[in-house]
Order: structure tokens, then C-alpha cells, then sequence
């Protein structure tokens, strides 16, 4: 029971950090197309300076929730995925100190560096996140020791890769409504000139990425064995995934972005909880043998840890929802180029 | 190498290079909290310029310890997959539990701070960078609590091939953990002093922005002293507990062989592994080891070669460390206590004022070298008496650790240097033009 309500936890904190950090990276990784002026790059920069480092911090509470509710899950994860995650780390490494470092000295070479940085820093982990939870819904390859058997050019074949692109065009289309929500003048023009091109590539490859997983996972065969969970194929498939595409597309149609960027949290939330879910009980599934997947059941921690983590997670998980939102709320006025153009320290 | 080998370097690497940052940040802001707090009882304008110049300061230290406090997180898992197997049970809850109730009030207020100069109320505004200093210690006291779980475990039964929670309250408030945190974090607001007297020095021997940096050595010469004191006060506390908790790290910080009724401290002695002696031994205080051991000058203390030798640890690093930390702690007190009796004329004493601006690196190298002392006098345990490093290393290959490893060095080498270099320009610009309305202030200032 406590394993369930954890393997529930579990899938919200990733959707959540996907959702938070995914508009973030969309946008550091739209910068050099929609930013040419220093202003504009200022712009951009301001419409997610207040917010990126607290969403990041999803990312860590996701990898500690991980450590602590499945420590053995954590353990084969992130050593099995070495390579892949050193690179996302360093990635992350490199946009965190680009972005808070580019404009404390005003030199040309100097922010040309960092913006390299912050696009590569943003591109990499969108794309490689897709790439693991991707090879994490088709299976990797664990022995029976929970040991990963592959290295990062078999995590990129076809279907990891597929789910790579999928994230990075859902944090594109989630960036490009942000900034649609936060800001002014000519980065929101040509934003608002992007955006139904963004929205159709998504369409093509989210419907793409479906039928991928037909043939590639094991998902849907876990949905229809599985009676209790006919009502996640039936409802959380087509309302939530289907139906928050095609609201993007409405509301973005009528410029209502706010709703619009609503709808594509609930489009990246959906699509990670269906994949999730399609997991269930597993949380690594094994290509090699089903018997060598970590489940929450083999790689849960002790009940006592379990409960004590789960007064923790709710007690404190409200409280930061509560005091984001008011963040998000006190600084939810668009970005305006004056107010771009000062030192903001 | 082999992979064990490589990822204690890299972790220690790792490790090393996110507490260059930490300290300064659990200090700073603290100092830049009280500034604010100055400001908005006083409604004297310096004081809210001092905020933001040491602001300025503080947030381009935050950002690299942000960044590589994540590795850090991560590491355990990458590197160290057996041990999070082994003690995930209670270590990943510990991990855990700092990030939710710490790092997510830091991230997010820090930003309202930097954000929110013209958009709060002066009052709000040093609520914000409140919360952020208290974040930061809590995020401290949290992390502490779970190397002190490695340093000595409480609280668990070995079951199902793994240590499981039995008693998180004890996890929580054992000894050992208390002692750490007030060390470790008393080091850390020295350090966060001696760096503002440091950069306010070199101002002083200018004589630019006098008033400024005047009010701010004074500060921070207060904040250094006090902590100062607990130092080497509470530092005592700590011989006493590795003594009672890790008699082998004991052994290996006093270069101890033999046990010994009445041991002595040597000042300087160098030790010689191989033969299991020291070469020199130089400036022994008669008692003083038991003395601070078991605090009785007459206490039996137990040599290394009283203990298995694999599970002796090394003992030219910790021996070394501990030396150093000691004696920096001392001079730290000593300076602090001679700039107290200086404080009302500062500028009529630039030698003092000399000696603050080259001590700045002091305090990186004590905390580093504490650190240092505790890890690796730890050794060969991970987890003391438990696990050993040997069994807690990642099943993964070698050109895997090396590549990271050596991606690791290039890119925190670059990124200490472009932090360094940011940090001295603006540490060396000084605060922005701005008015102020009292007599002296003003006219200097503008
Ligand atoms: C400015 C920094 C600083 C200064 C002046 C001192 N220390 Fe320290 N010391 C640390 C910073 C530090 C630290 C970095 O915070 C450590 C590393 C781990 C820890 O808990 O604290 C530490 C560890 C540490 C340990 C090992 C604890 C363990 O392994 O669990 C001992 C025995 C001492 N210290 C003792 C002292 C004494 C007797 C001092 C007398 C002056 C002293 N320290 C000054
Ligand atoms: C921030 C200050 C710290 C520094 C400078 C530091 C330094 C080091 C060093 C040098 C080593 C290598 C020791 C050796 O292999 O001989 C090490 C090992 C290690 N430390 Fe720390 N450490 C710090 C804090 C921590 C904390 C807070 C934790 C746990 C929460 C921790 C956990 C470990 C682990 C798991 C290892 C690897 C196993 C080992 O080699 O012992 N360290 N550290
Ligand atoms: C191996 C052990 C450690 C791990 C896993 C770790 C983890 C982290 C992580 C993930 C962050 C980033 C938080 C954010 O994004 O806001 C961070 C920052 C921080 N860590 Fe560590 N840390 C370790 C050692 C330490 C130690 C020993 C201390 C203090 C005594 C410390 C104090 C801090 C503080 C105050 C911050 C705030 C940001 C900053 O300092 O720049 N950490 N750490």
C-alpha cells in the first residue's frame, strides 16, 4: 500500500519538475532563434530569471524522493545511466552558472560564451530526459544483479531518441507560450508568430510517439492486463493527452495564453503520468527478463521509512506548492523591455 | 587506477569544490540579513547599499554552489550504487528531506530577493533574505546530519541484507551531529567574516568609500570574533567526541602508534606509514592528548597498532589537517581579538588592515581541512564501522569514472576561475554611486 502511494508520488514529482523546468529549458533553447538583441536576450532571460533555479530544485527533490522511497531503484537508475546523467548534470551545470554569470560583466565574448552555454545547457537535458524515461518505458537492459548491461549509444536507438524529441518540442511549445504569458514587445511577436508551428510538429510527433509505443514498450499490454487500470487508457489517454493538445491549439488560437500554457502543463503532466502509470508496479523495468525489473516492491525502503517520508512529503510538498505560487503570482506581470534593460541586483 | 580509486577522487574533488562556496554562503548571508535589518530599523541608506554591494558578491557565489551541490546529490547514486543500496534506507530520507524543506525556500526566495528590490517593501524585502539565511543553515544542518549518520550510525538494525531505520529521533538528535553542526557552521560564518574584512580591507587601504567599508568590517569583525570563540571552544568538544565515537580517526589526527597512559600532543612530527613510527617527533606537551581525549591528563589512549591494520586509516593527511585547522583556528582568534581592541580606528592601523586582506584564503583552507580530517579519518569506513569504501562503489567501468572525472576538473577549473575573476572585479569596484544623507557619508560617497 505505502509502496503504491510512493510509486504515485513518484510519478507526480517527475511530471511536475517536467512541467516547471520544462518551459524553462523550452526557452533557453529557443533563445538563439527568437533573440537576436541584447535586449531581447535580456527579455528572455528576465520572463524565467525569478523562477528556473526554484524549479530546478523539482529535479533534486525527484532524485532524492527516488533515493529515499526506492534507494535501490536510485542506486540502478543513476549508476546504470551513468554517462547520460553526467552529461545532463554537466549540462545543467553549465546553463545554471551562464545564466546567473552573462550579465554580470558586459563584454561581448564574455556573454557569447555563456550564451552557447545556456542553449546547449537547455537543449541537452530536455533531450536527453526524454531519451531516459523513454528507455525506462521500453525497458532497459538489467541483469539479474540490477546491473545495467548497455552503454549510452544502446539508451540512443530509435524509440529513446523518439522520446527525446518529444520533450524537447513539448518544452518548446511550453517555452514559447511563457513567454507568450510574460512578455512584451518583439520577442512575444515573433513568439506569437512561432507558436502554431510549434504546436503542429508536437501534434505529429506526440501522435507519432503513441503509436511508437504500440510496437516498442510493453505499456499498453500492462493497461489492458491490468482491469483496474482500463480507466487510465480510457480516460487519462485521450482527455487528458488528446484533449490538452487540442486546447493549446484553441486557446493559443484565441490568445489566451495563460490558459494555453495550463493546457500544455496538463499535455507534459499527462503524457509522463501515462507513461508511468503504463509502468506500474515496476519502476525499471528490465528488457532482458521481467524477473530482473526493480519493482516497488523489491527495491521499496522499510515501512518505517516509508511512513515517516510520506508525513514529510505531505506536510512540506503543500508548503512549497504555496509559497511557488505566490512567487509565481508576485511576479506574474509580463516583462517589460525597459525593466529588462537594468541590472535587476 | 581502478574504479573505487577513481571515484573517491572525483567524489572528493566533487565535495571539495562545493564547500569552497557553501561557507560563504551560509555567512554571507546572514551578514547581508543584518545589514538589511539595520536598514530598515535605522532607515540609514548605507545600509542598504552595503546589502547590495555584498549581495552582488553574494549571489555570484550562490550560483556555483548551486550547481554543484546537484552533482553532489546525484553522486551517491552514479558512484556510490551499493552504498545507496545498502543505507538508502535512512541516508536517501536524510537527502531527501534537505531538499524539501530547504533547497526549494532557498532557490525560490533568493530569487524574490535579487527580483524584488523595487517591488517589496523594505521590510518584506529583509524577511526574504532572512529566509534564505535560514534556509541555508537548514539545508547545513540537514546534510550534517547525514554525514554524521556515516561518521557514527545510531538508530538502524542490519535486515533484509541492508541497514533499516529502527529509530529516526535517534538518527536525528545523536551527539555526534550536534557537534558537527555548530563546528561546521561556526567555521563557515568565520569564513563569511574574514571575507568581508578582507574586501572592506582592501577598500580601507585605499581610503575609497571609507564609511562603507568602515560600518561593514566592524560587522563582520563582531560576527568573526564571536564565532571565533565557539570555534575553539566547541573544537575541544569535538577531539573529545572522535575520540569516543572513532578512536582509529583519533589515533590517525595524532599520529598515535603505540597506546599510551598520559599521551602526549606533538606540535610537528612526521609520520612514516610504512614502519608504523613517527620520524621526528618535536614539541610534546606532556598529557595533552589524554587530556583532550578524555579530558584527564592521566587517560589511557589507544594506538594504531592496537587497532587491525585494515582498518587503520591514513595518517599523514589527517595528522597534517588537523594541525592546520588547529592552528588556523587560534590565529583566527587571535586576529579577531586584536581588531576588537582596533575597531574604533581602523585606518590608523594598515598593517592590520594588511594582514585581513591576505588572510581571506585562512578560512577556505581550515574548512577544507577539516573536512579533509573527518573524511578521510574516517577511512577505510564509509560508513564507520559498517560499511567499507571498498564494498561501496558502482558496479561501472573505468573509461566511464575517468571521462567524468576529467570532465569534472576541466569544468569546475573554468568555473572557479571565471567565478574568481567576477568576484575580485567586483569585489575591487566597490559599492555603486549612491547619495546619502548623513554629514560624512554623503560627501564621501557621491
Ligand atoms: C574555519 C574553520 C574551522 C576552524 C577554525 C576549526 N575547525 Fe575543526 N572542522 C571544521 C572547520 C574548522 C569543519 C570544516 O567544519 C569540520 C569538518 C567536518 C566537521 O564536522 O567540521 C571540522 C572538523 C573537526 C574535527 C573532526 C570531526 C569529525 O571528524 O567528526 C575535529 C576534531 C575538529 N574539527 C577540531 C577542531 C579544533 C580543536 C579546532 C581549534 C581551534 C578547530 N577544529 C578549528
Ligand atoms: C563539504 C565538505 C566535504 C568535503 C570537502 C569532503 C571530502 C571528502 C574526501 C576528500 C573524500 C575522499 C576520502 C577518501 O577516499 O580517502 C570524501 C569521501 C566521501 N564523503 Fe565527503 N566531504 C565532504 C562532505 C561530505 C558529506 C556532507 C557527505 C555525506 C552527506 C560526504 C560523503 C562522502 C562519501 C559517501 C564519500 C565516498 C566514500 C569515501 O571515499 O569515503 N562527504 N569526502
Ligand atoms: C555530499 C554532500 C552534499 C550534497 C549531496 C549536497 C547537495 C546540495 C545540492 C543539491 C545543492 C543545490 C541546492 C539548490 O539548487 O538550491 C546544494 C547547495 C547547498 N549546500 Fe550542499 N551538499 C552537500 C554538502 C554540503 C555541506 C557539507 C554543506 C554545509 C555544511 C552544504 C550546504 C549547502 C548550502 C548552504 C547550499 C545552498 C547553495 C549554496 O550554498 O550555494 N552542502 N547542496
Amino acid at each position: 500500500m505505502l509502496e503504491s502511494i510512493w510509486f504515485i508520488l513518484w510519478g507526480v514529482l517527475w511530471a511536475v519538475y517536467f512541467m516547471l523546468d520544462g518551459f524553462d529549458l523550452g526557452i533557453g533553447t529557443l533563445m538563439p532563434f527568437l533573440a537576436k538583441t541584447e535586449t531581447e536576450k535580456r527579455v528572455m532571460h528576465r520572463a524565467m530569471g525569478p523562477y528556473w533555479d526554484g524549479n530546478e530544485v523539482w529535479l533534486i527533490t525527484a532524485g532524492g524522493v527516488t533515493f529515499a522511497a526506492f534507494p535501490t531503484t536510485y542506486a540502478v537508475m543513476f549508476s546504470g545511466l551513468y554517462s547520460a546523467l553526467m552529461l545532463i548534470l554537466f549540462a545543467l551545470i553549465l546553463r545554471g552558472v551562464a545564466i546567473d554569470f552573462r550579465e554580470k560583466m558586459d563584454h561581448p565574448t564574455w556573454r557569447k560564451v555563456w550564451d552557447i552555454c545556456v542553449v546547449v545547457g537547455s537543449f541537452l537535458p530536455a533531450l536527453l530526459l526524454g531519451v531516459a524515461f523513454a528507455n525506462i518505458f521500453e525497458g532497459i537492459p538489467l541483469d539479474a544483479e540490477g546491473i545495467f548491461q548497455g552503454n549510452l549509444f544502446s539508451l540512443l536507438n530509435p524509440y529513446g531518441l523518439f522520446g527525446g524529441v518529444l520533450f524537447v518540442a513539448m518544452f518548446l511549445l511550453h517555452g514559447c507560450l511563457w513567454l507568450l504569458v510574460k512578455t512584451e514587445g518583439s520577442v512575444k511577436e515573433k513568439a506569437a508568430a512561432l507558436v502554431n508551428k510549434l504546436w503542429l510538429a508536437l501534434a505529429v510527433i506526440a501522435v507519432g510517439f503513441l503509436i511508437a509505443t504500440w510496437y516498442a514498450t510493453r505499456l499498453y499490454d500492462n493497461y489492458i492486463q491490468n482491469p483496474l487500470m482500463y480507466v487510465v487508457p480510457i480516460i487519462l489517454i485521450p482527455l487528458i493527452v488528446v484533449g490538452a493538445l487540442v486546447m493549446v491549439r484553441v486557446y493559443a488560437g484565441k490568445g489566451h495564453w495563460w490558459s494555453a500554457w495550463f493546457a500544455s502543463s496538463a499535455l507534459i503532466v499527462g503524457v509522463t503520468l501515462f507513461g508511468v502509470a503504463g509502468l506500474y508496479p515496476n519502476l525499471l523495468p528490465s528488457s532482458l527478463n521481467p524477473a530482473f525489473s526493480m519493482t516497488i516492491y523489491n527495491s521499496a525502503s522499510s515501512q518505517l521509512t516509508l511512513k515517516i517520508m510520506l508525513g514529510v512529503a505531505l506536510t512540506f510538498v503543500p508548503v512549497v506548492i504555496a509559497y511557488q505560487a505566490w512567487v509565481y503570482n508576485f511576479f506574474k506581470d509580463p516583462v517589460t523591455e525597459a525593466e529588462a534593460e537594468e541590472a535587476y541586483y | 587506477m581502478d574504479v573505487l580509486w577513481l571515484s573517491r577522487l572525483q567524489f572528493g574533488a566533487a565535495t571539495f569544490f562545493h564547500f569552497l562556496f557553501v561557507p560563504l554562503t551560509l555567512g554571507l548571508s546572514i551578514l547581508i540579513a543584518i545589514m538589511e535589518t539595520i536598514y530598515v530599523r535605522t532607515g540609514d541608506e548605507e545600509y542598504k547599499e552595503m546589502a547590495k554591494f555584498w549581495g552582488k558578491l553574494f549571489l555570484i557565489n550562490f550560483a556555483i554552489g548551486v550547481v554543484t551541490g546537484i552533482t553532489l546529490e546525484f553522486q551517491f547514486g552514479t558512484n556510490w550504487s551499493r552504498y545507496s543500496r545498502y543505507v538508502g534506507d535512512i541516508f536517501g530520507s536524510l537527502l531527501a528531506i534537505e531538499a524539501s524543506v530547504a533547497f526549494f525556500l532557498e532557490s525560490t526566495f533568493i530569487a524574490v530577493w535579487a527580483f524584488g528590490w523595487n517591488k517589496l517593501s523594505p521590510k518584506a524585502h529583509a524577511v526574504t533574505i532572512w529566509l534564505v539565511a535560514g534556509a541555508s543553515s537548514l539545508s547545513a544542518v540537514w546534510i550534517l546530519i547525514a554525514n554524521a549518520w556515516m561518521q557514527h550510525p545510531v538508530g538502524y538494525v542490519i535486515r533484509n541484507g541492508r541497514a533499516e531505520l529502527t529509530d529516526f529521533v535517534a538518527v536525528v538528535t545523536q551527539s555526534a551531529a550536534g557537534h558537527q553542526i555548530i563546528h561546521t557552521v561556526s567555521g563557515a560564518y568565520i569564513l563569511a567574516g574574514f571575507f568581508v574584512m578582507g574586501v572592506s580591507a582592501y577598500h580601507l587601504l585605499r581610503k575609497q568609500n571609507t564609511v562603507f567599508f568602515t560600518k561593514s568590517f566592524r560587522l563582520a569583525l563582531a560576527f568573526a570574533l564571536i564565532f571565533a570563540i565557539v570555534e575553539v571552544v566547541q573544537g575541544h568538544a569535538n577531539g573529545a567526541k572522535v575520540a569516543a565515537l572513532q578512536p582509529t580517526k583519533l589515533a590517525a589526527m595524532e599520529s598515535l602508534w603505540e597506546t599510551k597512559q598520559s599521551a602526549p600532543q606533538y606540535l610537528f612530527a612526521i609520520p612514516d606509514e610504512k614502519n608504523e613510527r613517527n620520524l621526528v617527533e618535536f614539541g610534546a606537551i606532556p598529557g595533552a592528548l589524554s587530556m583532550l581525549a578524555y579530558h584527564d591528563t592521566q587517560a589511557t589512549v589507544k594506538g594504531l597498532k592496537d587497532f587491525p591494520a585494515d582498518e587503520r586509516p591514513p595518517v599523514t593527511l589527517p595528522f597534517i589537517s588537523f594541525r592546520i585547522m588547529v592552528g588556523l583556528g587560534f590565529l583566527f582568534l587571535a586576529l579577531t581579538l586584536y581588531g576588537w581592541f582596533k575597531r574604533k580606528d581602523l585606518e590608523g592601523n594598515p598593517g592590520f588592515l594588511k594582514v585581513m586582506l591576505f588572510a581571506i584564503p585562512l578560512p577556505y583552507i581550515a574548512n577544507e581541512a577539516g573536512w579533509m580530517l573527518a573524511e578521510v579519518g574516517r577511512q577505510p569506513w564509509v560508513v564507520y564501522g559498517v560499511m567499507k569504501t571498498s564494498t561501496a562503489v558502482s558496479p561501472i567501468s573505468v573509461p566511464q569514472v575517468m571521462t567524468s572525472l576529467v570532465a569534472f576538473i576541466l569544468v569546475y577549473s573554468l568555473l572557479g576561475a571565471a567565478a574568481f575573476y567576477l568576484m575580485a572585479t567586483h569585489a575591487r569596484k566597490g559599492p555603486e554611486p549612491y547619495q546619502v544623507a548623513t554629514e560624512t557619508g554623503g560627501a564621501e560617497n557621491a
